[in-house]
């Protein structure tokens, strides 16, 4: 059911603020969703002051300005620092996107952090991810076929074939489209959400794979599939540029032409 | 640590939603008065059936000026449900799924349900 309140524990308090040094040009501020599970208590929103002239463009580059100089007890998944990893994720100015691809420059005005929306907080800016990756898995998300492989060499794919795999294959699994679906916010527990379905649909369309019918058998559910109801946040969202509604709305069709 | 101790992070209260999203909810409010409108089309119904009496009642009940602001909005409603409906079949077709058409007719629905809207309130006054 969808709950638009958040429950009384995660309701956001004001924070403490971190100024900057005195003399400072160019402040850029940062108000950053914080909690720490030693304090309890209640989640709060702390200010932070930084040079914009002594920091790196990205996002993630003035959370770590902020951690290295102002406050080292901040918290943050981090790894590649280009986009490709997905560790970054979290909600920047309203919106889900990868810290290390998100200009500072192109947000006006101070930036809000949080982390990526209706998940369980571990510690400030970093979710439980436990469910997300157990819905992944659960829709198998390896090549499953009866054949078995040629002896001598992998199991082979036409141009054509493999090129049915582009804009499925690059995704990175950062969560940014699935914690940004509204329809999952109220359904996370049945509802297996954009990331999960563009993955089934990589393996639906694999020309190698041979359980379509199991998989298809699988998702053919009023809630796994179709609580998709065509918001679009997902495709808005994904920092790779991937279009999950699109990759739903094919599932929907393939199961409308089996009938 | 318990995970029930956890805060849950703030979703609704935060994000800030693209006309694609606003389009998604407008289409669930505008189905939900769309549904409350059929109690005034059976009201109208039932008086047609109940004679000239019934009927005149009626008349008067949908020649208020407040009553004929509410039909005004709810036209408005049915055509911007109408409108996102031919939007959502062409996403059954699989056509219009590209985020620059997506968000283009987004904000084609929402003029096109008011320029309908306008043109049927100007040919039903000007009956």
């Amino acid at each position: 059911m969808a709950k638009f309140r958040l429950p009384a524990n995660s309701r956001i308090q004001p924070g403490r603020r971190h100024s900057t040094s005195v003399g400072v040009k160019n402040v850029k501020v940062l108000k950053v969703y914080r909690w720490s599970p030693d304090q309890g208590g209640n989640p709060r929103l702390d200010t932070y002051e930084i040079d914009r002239d002594s920091c790196g463009p990205m996002v993630l580059d003035a959370l770590i300005k902020i951690k290295n100089e102002l406050d080292s007890t901040l918290t943050f998944r981090r790894s590649c620092r280009e986009g490709v990893c997905g560790s970054c994720a979290m909600n920047i100015a309203g919106r889900n996107t990868l810290a290390c691809t998100k200009p500072i420059d192109e947000i006006e005005g101070e930036i809000r952090v949080y982390p990526l929306p209706s998940l369980p907080v571990i510690k400030d800016l970093v979710p439980d991810m436990t469910h997300f990756y157990a819905q992944y898995a659960s829709i198998k998300p390896w090549l499953q076929a009866k054949t078995p492989a040629p002896s001598n060499r992998e199991r082979l794919q036409s141009q054509e074939d493999r090129a049915k795999l582009d804009g499925l294959y690059e995704c990175i699994l950062c969560a940014c489209c699935t914690t940004g679906c509204p329809s999952w916010w109220w359904n996370s527990k049945r509802y297996l959400g954009p990331a999960a379905l563009l993955q089934s649909q990589r393996w639906l369309v694999d020309s190698r794979d041979e359980a379509t019918g199991e998989r298809l058998d699988d998702l053919e559910d009023s809630f796994k599939l179709y609580r998709c109801h065509t918001i679009m946040n997902c495709t808005e969202v994904c920092p790779k540029g991937l279009n999950p509604a699109q990759a739903i709305a094919r599932i929907k069709g393939r199961l409308l032409a089996r009938g | 640590m318990d995970s029930d101790d956890r805060p849950l992070s703030p979703h609704l209260q935060i994000y800030r939603f693209p006309t694609t999203v606003i389009t998604s909810i407008t289409h669930r409010i505008t189905g939900a008065l769309l549904a409350l409108g059929t109690l005034g089309v059976t009201y109208w119904l039932i008086a047609l059936a109940a004679g000239p009496q019934a009927y005149a009642g009626a008349r008067a009940f949908f020649g208020n000026g407040f009553v004929q602001f509410i039909l005004f909005l709810w036209t408005y409603a049915l055509f911007y449900h109408l409108c996102n409906g031919i939007r959502h079949l062409g996403w059954v077709l699989d056509y219009g799924f590209e985020l620059d058409q997506a968000r283009k007719s987004a904000v084609a629905v929402f003029v096109a349900a008011g320029i309908l809207t306008v043109v049927t309130w100007l040919f039903a006054l000007s009956q």
